[in-house]
């Protein structure tokens, strides 16, 4: 159980995006997810044991390792993922819902249901639009926010975005105060400044996407609006031509009886 | 042998659950297993190296550490996943028996092997109680060992051969904290989802049956 579990449950979800999710889901593999394991996750591997205190003091180092590291960076960005990525899943779910009363419709024998086989119904796309479109919607406000809580609590528990070289630290049992030193201080500041890019990234798409479909809803309720509009004036003329068929009708029946009659 | 078998695992089961029950196999694949995979499982990896008493007496800190974590919450996290996930394996289990059956008579017995009806949902619902119960049992054995849910930066140690009472200090105690927390509350989030599932079921059939019981007296 890894990322690639993960690649794959979001990779069914691909087919059901729209062109801007399926390059926001390309950038979250490759640019963030991808580098946290094959780069990030070594930069970080020995942060604990390459922290130094100038110190001798035992359990200096540990407590204040722990005081400016509450939570590491790269635990940080793991659980971004996880959380950034649960939304899709929304989408997942409604559509696999979709499939599973079509194939439920498709076995009754239902005359709507227009498959041909229930392979069919397995491979078929489905379109962003009615109660799909409101969940598709909802994943995407929850996934900026959820990305926008954690930059947040990147830069309020680091103070920034900066990996200082030295800290200073007076925690007990720390005799006085102590001069620690982080290990690989500029390489951490990179990756982080790096993570924090592509999350603005993320984010501008998530806006993107969102604008998009909104204006598309607009679009069609103006479209459907205007269709309406015109379809009054079409069913008048309809019905009235219908009106004159019926007369016609009541009148020849009329003679005939009459006809049979006399 | 890794996870990706209780991954497998859980796929498999996820066939015959209910909507309710899929949920709670998105929660255990994301929130547990991949959380435990990626993130947990580093977080502990040195504990025993990191751990640190203010003392040189040789053995003192083995003892110590021994003495205040006697299983590591890491392996009881492992554990817990594995033996929630095992209840699944019964409605596994009696699908593939009703499968097997219908070979052996070489006649369809039932009308869908995989629904939840008759036998299958007993056995469904003994596997929601079951998994309820374990992730309370787990919870429960988290808060007596470790005295709740906190972990303290310094512990007093004064056991042999430490000389006298020794401080010894905990690596990464907040982080662990932390998670330790999110496993509590994904935890709860997964004894909440089961007992919702286990009251949906009891209350769908027991409609089903008293009105099956209503037409027959009509009739």
């Amino acid at each position: 159980m890894d990322w690639g579990a993960l690649h794959t449950i979001l990779g069914g979800v691909n087919k059901h995006s729209t062109s801007i999710g399926k390059i926001w889901l390309t950038v979250l593999f490759i640019f963030r997810i991808m580098i946290l394991v094959v780069a990030a996750e070594k930069v970080w591997g020995d942060e604990q044991d390459d922290f130094v205190c100038n110190t001798l003091q035992p359990g200096c180092k540990n407590v204040c390792y722990d005081h400016f590291f509450p939570i590491s960076h790269i635990r940080l960005w793991a659980l971004q993922l996880i959380f950034v990525s649960t939304p899709a899943l929304l989408v997942a779910m409604h559509v696999a819902y979709r499939r599973h009363e079509k194939k439920r419709q498709f076995r009754k024998g239902d005359q709507k249901c227009d498959f041909k086989d229930i392979e069919e119904i397995r491979k078929q796309r489905f379109r962003i639009e009615g109660s799909l479109w409101w969940t598709y919607t909802s994943s995407i406000f929850f996934r900026l926010i959820f990305e926008a809580v954690f930059m947040y609590a990147f830069y309020f528990m680091y103070d920034g975005f900066r990996m200082p070289r030295l800290m200073k630290c007076n925690a007990w049992p720390c005799p006085n105060t102590v001069d620690c030193f982080v290990s690989r201080p500029t390489e951490k500041t990179v990756f982080t400044i790096f993570m924090i890019a592509v999350s603005s990234i993320c984010i501008l798409l998530n806006v993107a996407e969102l604008c998009y479909l909104l204006t598309k809803f607009f679009l069609r309720r103006s479209k459907k609006a205007g269709n309406l509009k015109q379809q009054p004036n079409h069913e008048n003329k309809e019905e009235t031509k219908q009106n004159e068929m019926n007369e016609l009708i009541s009148d020849s029946c009329q003679n005939t009886v009459i006809g049979f009659s006399s | 042998m890794s996870w990706a078998f209780l991954r497998d695992l859980l796929s498999g089961v996820n066939k015959y659950s209910t909507g309710i029950g899929r949920i709670w196999v998105a929660v255990v694949f994301i929130f547990h297993l991949l959380v435990y995979v990626a993130a947990a499982e580093n977080i502990w990896k040195h504990e025993h190296d990191e751990f640190e008493c203010n003392i040189k007496q040789p053995g003192c800190e083995n003892v110590c550490f021994d003495h205040f974590f006697p299983v590591s919450h890491i392996r009881l996290w492992a554990l817990q996943l594995i033996v929630v996930s095992t209840p699944s394996l019964l409605v596994v289990f009696h699908v593939a028996y009703r499968e097997n059956r219908e070979k052996h008579h070489n006649q369809k017995l039932y009308k869908n092997p995989g629904m939840i009806d008759g036998g299958l949902l007993c056995t469904y619902l003994i596997s929601l109680i079951l998994k309820t119960g374990l992730e309370i049992v787990f919870l429960v054995m988290f808060y007596k060992l470790y005295n709740g849910f906190k972990i303290p930066r310094l512990v007093k140690c004064d056991i042999k051969p430490c000389p006298n009472t020794v401080d010894c200090f905990i690596s990464k105690p907040t982080e662990k904290m932390i998670f330790l927390c999110f496993l509590v509350a994904t935890s709860c989030l997964c004894i909440v989802l089961n007992l919702g599932e286990l009251s949906y079921l009891v209350f769908k059939y027991s409609i089903k049956y008293y009105l099956k019981r209503h037409v027959k007296k009509q009739q």
